[in-house]
């Protein structure tokens, strides 16, 4: 089925939406009325129909204008894009596996022809048709990353691996929850992860890294992270601070509704084969809270979390500022009842 | 499901290549290409011995981009259980197996300036694909390559033919030619890695040398082809299974897991890894740990082992599986 692709925006006047479709689909990252930080990984496999793991790049109503959102950052900005020379079969090895993915999944919006090295990649949505040869840069726009990452919802890192570490070697980051891939850039693993809290301490890192540096080819894993946001913006980067930060204190109990959003990444790894590096995808979904108690029971959830929170991950994930107002603007929609197992609507 | 999914292919040609080693060319049997791969990557290939299964670890040696086949190349080792003396015996062109996903512990580090390798006899199969990759890229490397004659070294001929004697130098312990490996590894430029594979002698003594000569440990590689190394026979209680399954003398206790119907982790099935990690409950005896994987406090410690190489002697051994 055809996809209708909104037209909106992630900025200035916030037109963002989700249609009652594209809210029953929302991964609501909570299997329980708690939350803390731990190893919650499972394999990437395909999943049910109307939720987002129907395709395992998937690609929503909102694909066209967070295409040109990130197009808008990278113009202000062009270091949220950056490569170091040794990650170039890593490009290649990406480009192959976004194309392969969003044709295999959207064959009405994406096709891709290959014919020995000489490939032919339609994006209809964004009215591309392009014809170049495969592993010769010179026959695309841009390098082949940044180029298929332009068309790409969500944010995405590539990590080489040696010495028994990952390094973030290549990076295509607009849509991030306060990070800066400027800053990142040729970090390991523990070096990037230096500012979360309690993490460490519980060996959280240690045995996702082990994990990690053994993930095979052809068993992507995926696992959710989740922060919250003022107003529907993708571009919360450290750089643009000054530009997101104050909408923190804007919160009052008669905005909650439309201003505060659940951000949840849909984080999923990929071993890539030419390169031997893995490519982490970091999609992101945005739903206000009028949206999400929609659904009765991640109103409920929703609420207990937050309640429930430690400290320290309030603090950390910026929450601090509206957190009192959202809890009892969400409590009313919480009538205490038990909640189901597991994420999805009832 | 482990030790990656799984790959139907056909034997499409065997070529005997010096004494005792044959090349097998693998394509898949539904005809579609194979998986890129990179260069280092081995595959686990599952035989089908006369109702036996067997399940071995063999380097790819093809070009990497070459998606119409595999090649590996085998050495018939003397007292074989079975692997090796099975592909080289009974194995024919278009029979049938299965492979893995290719898995790759023994990867080039992709910014290094120069590449030194450094192999003994069958070690030579990672570096086929290597120098492939190296030459496709423009990559300086050099290959020392250390063989029993020239009667059982491979592919020697085609690689001085192929990247010249400038790239390629030959050692034929026959000939009195030994390797020299101090030497080699002295003074050269920053941002130069070396890498080995070949016998565990070689291995020790190449990575030694390194060390002697002040080379910074990420700038050192290695691949080792270990295989289960036999013992006497003994029990392994299984408490999740909540079996007891019998490892024989020339068995691995992931073999004998395994036969019992137990689908436990694997990758490299040779101690290098890590998947196959097992959390030790009770142990009356000594775990002879065999993998380069566990740190030695690790193995001090006798909680953990890692089941695809490692073996036990002692009266009772219980392990988390
Ligand atoms: C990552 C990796 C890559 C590899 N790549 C290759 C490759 O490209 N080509 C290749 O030929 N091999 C390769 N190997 C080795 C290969 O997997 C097998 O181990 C090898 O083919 C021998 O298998 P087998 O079943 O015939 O012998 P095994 O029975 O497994 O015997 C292995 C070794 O143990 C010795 N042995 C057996 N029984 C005894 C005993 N009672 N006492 C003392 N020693 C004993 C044998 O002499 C032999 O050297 C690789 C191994 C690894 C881990
Ligand atoms: C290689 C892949 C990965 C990359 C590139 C990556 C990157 C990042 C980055 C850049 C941050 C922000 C840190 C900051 O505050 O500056 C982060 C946060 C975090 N990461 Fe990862 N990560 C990866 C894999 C993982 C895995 C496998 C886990 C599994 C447990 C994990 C757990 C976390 C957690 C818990 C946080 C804190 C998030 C929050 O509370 O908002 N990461 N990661
Ligand atoms: S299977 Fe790799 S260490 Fe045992």
């Amino acid at each position: 089925m055809a996809i209708v692709f909104r037209q909106e925006t992630f900025r200035d006047d916030f037109t963002y939406r989700n249609s009652p479709g594209n809210i029953r689909r929302f991964p609501f990252p909570f299997d329980r009325d708690e939350y803390m930080y731990s190893v919650n990984m499972e394999p990437h496999v395909r999943g049910q129909a109307g939720t987002v793991y129907e395709s395992l790049i998937d690609v929503d109503e909102h694909y066209v204008a967070e295409m040109q959102d990130r197009a808008l950052v990278l113009k202000e900005d062009p270091l949220r894009y950056q490569a170091l020379p040794h990650m170039m079969a890593a490009q290649w090895d990406t480009l192959e596996l976004l194309m392969e993915e969003q044709a295999a999944g959207y064959p009405e919006h994406f096709t891709l022809i290959r014919n020995g090295d000489r490939w032919r990649w339609i994006n209809r949505p964004l009215g591309i048709d392009d014809t170049f040869t495969f592993g010769d840069r010179s026959t695309l726009p841009y390098d082949p990353f940044e180029y298929i990452t332009r068309q790409a919802q969500g944010d995405f890192c590539i990590v080489d691996q040696r010495d028994g570490n990952l390094w973030m070697d290549a990076g295509m980051v607009t849509t991030q929850a306060d990070w800066s891939l400027d800053f990142d850039i040729g970090m390991n693993f523990m070096e990037w992860h230096g500012p979360v809290p309690l993490a460490h301490q519980i060996g959280v890192f240690d045995r996702a890294l082990k994990f990690l540096l053994k993930l095979q080819l052809g068993k992507p894993t995926r696992r959710f992270n989740w922060t919250m946001t003022i107003n529907p913006r993708l571009d919360t980067s450290p750089e643009n601070y000054h530009k997101w930060g104050p909408d923190r204190t804007t919160v009052t109990p008669d905005n909650v509704g439309e201003k505060v959003h659940l951000r949840v990444e849909l984080q999923s790894l990929w071993r890539l084969p030419r390169s031997n590096a893995i490519l982490f995808v970091i999609r992101c979904y945005l739903i206000s809270m009028n949206e999400l108690v929609t659904v009765p029971k991640w109103a409920r959830r929703l609420h207990r979390v937050l309640k429930t929170l430690p400290p320290e991950l309030v603090d950390y994930k910026g929450l601090t500022r509206y957190r009192d107002n959202t809890i009892a603007w969400l409590s009313k929609h919480d009538d205490g009842a038990p909640t189901s197992p597991g994420i999805f609507p009832d | 499901m482990s030790g990656g999914l799984a790959i139907a292919v056909r034997v499409s040609r065997i070529d005997t290549v010096a004494a005792n080693i044959k090349r097998f060319r693998l394509v898949r049997h539904d005809g579609e290409p194979l998986p890129v791969f990179s260069a280092g990557a081995h595959v686990i290939v599952t035989m089908d011995d006369d109702g036996h299964r067997r399940r071995n670890p063999y380097s790819l040696m093809s070009a990497p981009h070459d998606t119409s086949g595999y090649d590996i190349s085998v050495l018939r080792v003397a007292e074989s259980r079975g692997g090796s003396a099975f592909l080289h015996e009974k194995l024919r062109e278009g029979d049938a197996l299965t492979i893995s996903h290719p898995v790759n512990l023994f990867h080039a580090d992709k910014r290094g300036r120069k590449h030194i390798l450094l192999a003994g006899g069958i070690g030579i199969t990672p570096f086929l694909a290597m120098m492939a990759e190296f030459d496709r890229a423009n990559v300086a490397f050099e290959l020392h390559y250390a063989m029993r004659s020239r009667e059982h070294g491979a592919y020697w001929q085609e690689l001085v033919e192929r990247y010249g004697a400038h790239r390629v130098k030959l050692y034929f312990s026959a000939e009195n030619d030994v390797l020299p490996v101090a030497s080699l590894l002295h003074n050269q430029p920053l941002g130069t890695h070396a890498y080995v594979c070949g016998p565990d002698r070689m291995t020790d003594f190449v990575l030694r040398t390194a060390r002697e000569c002040g080379w910074p440990k990420s700038n050192v590689h290695s691949e080792r082809f270990l295989a289960p190394i036999s013992g006497k026979a003994f029990d392994a209680e299984l408490l999740r299974s909540g079996i007891v399954v019998r490892v024989g003398d020339h068995e691995s206790i992931l073999e004998a897991v395994e036969a019992a119907g137990i689908d436990a982790p694997y990758m490299c099935r040779g101690g290098a890894c890590g998947q196959c990690e097992t959390a030790v409950v009770a142990c009356n005896g000594v775990l002879a740990h065999h993998d380069v994987y566990l740190s030695e406090e690790e193995k001090a410690s006798g909680r953990k082992v890692m089941i695809c190489v490692s073996r036990f002697d002692g009266t009772k051994l219980s392990l988390d599986l």
